[in-house]
């Protein structure tokens, strides 16, 4: 009779590993964003772009990208809009969420080496690329004109302002920032963000773009991007569905042929482009 | 009998154009009717027709995913819809439901457009008069944008 | 074209079923195969072969399924049921850990893995295929799913070679059967042309041991050639076919076609084809914790993309329609499969079409997206 010894292997890729929050800021009213520490063991190496499944003892777990650098703890910037992204946001200095990952392909940050980088986000979308602009911004020398371009729905709901405030300050930097609505106090761009496109700086015949936001901002900012000449293959976006495993067993994240977890969530807009015109898909 | 010329004559864009202008645009014109709920023009297809309603109402949406099709804006009997056959490349940036039974004049813009390429004094009558209308949607889109009704102050 | 037997290929009587059965029980096995149970043949734990579905066949269409009584005591006369083997590799709900405070946060305790190895009595050669196809998706990425591995891994499989195919079935359609080639230990076909037997092909070592066990005897041409007969026949007397030619292809410029909401006025979006499906492996997790909230567990349970909750994101469904969720379902089983695991996902076993409560038949639907191209496509 065959018996089986039962494992005692590293923790599978469904078990969550406790991180500690080390530190907590609220960035908007519905905003926070939280550093983490693993409790035992070594910091994640996290690519930009790639996202942790994050855990709420008890409550669930979400996909959340990744906000910080690679090199320093593990950043994430999560907004609370259901039950447990609002308890991940409750998560007090030195509470333990659970971190499952990373998982997911990166922003083509070396690869875009030689070219000029135009990055374009829209809302909440500026957290996955944050660490994309604080890799390029690393190794400023290897890239030609680098452009932040940055919309959100209302002065109120800037994500970052202060860092982009700081930016802002730098010679080697083109940040251009906008806003759908204003109020009194707002003496920037209204505006929509695709429009900032027509004004920044870089040669399209030799540009990488990165854009992340809402999908109907990805579309219209590609077609502005593509207007200005940069080809579809040069262009790349952030795809985000449903997410239940990150590990390509539950099938929920597919987009047509591609699974989100697996093949995504960057995307070349050559790739996305006739998915994203199919009504849900 | 009402003949497209005759329809054209009561429709407010087209006050002030003379009656050869008018018979002019009436060549381009025919009737049509949609049933409730059918759709004139797809967001991304050749739009290479405005249509004047004469009875019923449209609604012009946009499809947003994981919200589904969202109203931009509803369009009454007496209105025009389309501007997209004025402008390469042709092609519609929305989709337009019938929220009634719609009885309208349609227009093919092909022609129009050679008609008005023959004759620039009809083409700048009707270029001001479209322009006249996306002027005042683009002025009425900006004062939904204050969302006068829910703005509490800061 | 003759084959001749090989060393191992033997002949048993259908009794010596109760010696496999014992066999494999004594081995430490849990034993799973077909038996009659609600009206139907559904998988379940055997004690002993007389539980076997003795002179019973199905009879099956669109929406229609029914057990008739054979005029002989074929023990595998039949296609197959409403159960296919993925509740025992893939079973409908687990739990995968439990975690409790502390000090450091929390501590997770995995669920031990399943110990007691499988015996699968009864798989149709369209069964090994979906099981081969759950297996690149649970072991040939680069995560391994655990719970399977571990089911997996030790689980012995009798194949039956079909004779009888069901109205349902397109096994030949979709090149999946109706012989068994590949991934199993021991692979049965039962004649019933003169005496009463089944022809054992061996495909392990230890499927080879077991059989060693059993009264047994050399396979002779005869034998060759009356099973033979018996499994081309069916292969003659598939219920439905369907041509997939470039379906990949043809699924992913047909996404907007109107037999969509030809089928959405019909689909129900009940999920019972995603159930019945050999090879549809959705699933989702639940947290769940105690009343005092310092333990927790995660639980893990089918799921079907049929469900309003299956897309959601945002405060919405990316799929809200009935005919966005059939058109993900059917286009992911015949077409993105291919580009998602590099295989067709449908093994042609036709389940989903019997147990459909509205009868809609996957290859109608697929046939008459392909008619409708007609003389429109080759512009291409």
């Amino acid at each position: 009779m065959a018996t089986r010894a039962t494992e005692l292997l590293a923790p599978g890729p469904m078990a969550p590993a406790p991180f500690r929050v080390t530190r907590r800021r609220r960035e908007l009213p519905d905003t926070w964003t939280l550093e983490l520490e693993p409790v035992a063991g070594e910091r994640l190496r996290v690519e930009p772009g790639q996202f942790t499944m994050l855990y709420a003892f008890g409550v669930g777990e979400v996909p959340i990208s990744v906000s910080g650098e690679v090199r320093g703890p593990l950043v994430h910037t999560v907004r609370a809009v259901g039950a447990v992204s609002q308890a991940i946001c409750s998560a007090a200095r030195g509470d333990v969420l659970g971190v499952r990952g990373p998982f997911g392909n990166a922003w083509p940050v070396e690869a875009a080496a030689g070219s000029d980088v135009v990055v374009v986000a829209g809302g909440i979308g500026l957290a996955p690329l944050r660490p994309a602009v604080y890799a390029l911004l690393r190794r400023r020398r290897e890239y030609g004109e680098v452009a932040l371009l940055y919309g959100s729905r209302t002065p109120g709901d800037l994500l970052f302002s202060k860092e982009l405030r700081q930016l802002r300050g730098r010679f080697d930097l083109q940040v251009d920032v906008t806003v759908d609505t204003a109020d009194a106090r707002w003496q920037g761009k209204v505006g929509v963000v695709p429009k900032l496109v027509a004004g920044a700086r870089f040669d399209p015949g030799s540009s990488v773009a990165l854009v992340c936001g809402p999908e109907i901002m990805m579309h219209f900012t590609a077609r502005a991007l593509l207007d200005r000449g940069i080809p579809p293959e040069r262009i790349y976006l952030s795809m985000e569905r449903n997410m239940r495993c990150g590990l390509g067993h539950c099938g929920h994240c597919q987009l047509g042929p591609t699974l989100i977890c697996r093949d995504g969530p960057i995307y070349r807009y050559d790739e996305m482009k006739e998915l994203m015109a199919v009504r849900e898909l | 009998m009402e003949t497209i010329e005759t329809i054209l004559r009561d429709v407010p864009l087209f006050q002030g154009l003379t009656p050869e202008q008018l018979e002019l645009i009436a060549g381009c014109g025919s009737n049509v009717h949609f049933s409730e709920g059918e759709l004139l023009f797809r967001d991304g297809e050749e739009a290479d027709t405005f249509y004047v309603l004469r009875h019923g109402g449209v609604a012009l949406e946009t499809f947003v995913p994981a919200r589904g099709a969202v109203t931009i804006e509803t369009i009454d009997a007496g209105e025009v819809v389309g501007w997209s056959w004025l402008f390469a490349p042709y092609r519609w940036h929305f989709d337009a439901r019938a929220l009634s039974l719609v009885r309208a004049t349609s227009f093919d813009g092909a022609c129009l457009r050679g008609k008005c390429e023959a004759d620039p004094v009809l083409g700048y009558a009707l270029m001001t008069r479209f322009a006249q209308v996306m002027i005042e949607r683009l002025q009425s889109t900006r004062l939904r944008l204050l969302d006068v009704y829910g703005y509490a102050g800061n | 074209m003759e084959r001749l037997p090989d060393a191992q290929t033997s002949v048993i009587e259908p009794e010596a079923l109760d010696g496999l059965l014992e066999a494999l029980t004594g081995r430490g096995f849990r034993v799973v195969g077909p038996t009659v149970r609600d009206g139907a043949i559904v998988y379940e734990d055997l004690e002993s072969a007389a539980e076997l579905p003795i002179g019973w066949t199905d009879s099956q269409d669109a929406g229609t399924y029914r057990l008739e009584r054979r005029d002989d005591e074929a023990r595998f006369g039949y296609a197959v049921g409403p159960h296919s083997w993925k509740q025992f590799l893939l079973p409908a709900r687990i739990r995968l850990w439990r975690a409790k405070r502390s000090d450091d946060g929390f501590e997770v305790e995995e669920e031990p893995l399943e110990d007691v190895p499988l015996a699968l009595i009864g798989v149709r050669a369209c069964e090994l295929h979906g099981i081969a196809i759950q297996d690149r998706v649970f072991l040939g990425g680069s995560y391994a799913d655990r719970d399977y591995a571990a089911r997996r891994k030790d689980a012995f499989v009798v194949a039956v070679n079909c004779f009888e195919p069901a109205g349902t079935c397109f096994c030949v359609s979709m090149g999946t059967g109706p012989k068994a080639e590949a991934g199993y230990d021991l692979a049965l076909t039962e004649i019933l042309d003169g005496a009463h037997r089944l022809l054992v092909e061996v495909g392990t070592e230890l499927g080879a041991e077991i059989l060693s066990e059993l009264p047994h005897r050399a396979a002779e041409p005869a034998d060759l050639e009356a099973a033979g007969a018996a499994v081309s026949g069916a292969a003659e007397k598939m219920g439905r076919r369907l041509d997939v030619t470039d379906i990949r292809d043809l699924l992913a410029r047909n996404l907007e076609n109107e037999r969509w909401d030809d089928v959405a006025t019909r689909c129900l979006t009940c999920g019972n084809c995603t159930l019945v499906c050999p090879t549809c492996f959705c699933l989702t997790v639940e947290d769940h914790t105690d009343l005092t909230g310092d333990q927790s567990e995660r639980t893990r349970l089918w799921d079907s993309c049929f469900t309003l909750d299956h897309s959601y994101i945002h405060g919405g469904s990316i799929r809200p329609s009935g005919r966005s969720r059939y058109r993900q379902w059917l286009t992911h089983k015949f077409g993105t499969w291919h580009d998602q695991f590099g295989s067709s996902g449908c093994v042609g076993c036709g389940r989903c079409i019997a147990w459909c409560p509205v009868g809609i038949d996957v290859t109608e639907e697929l046939t008459a997206i392909r008619a409708s191209e007609g003389a429109d496509h080759g512009d291409d």
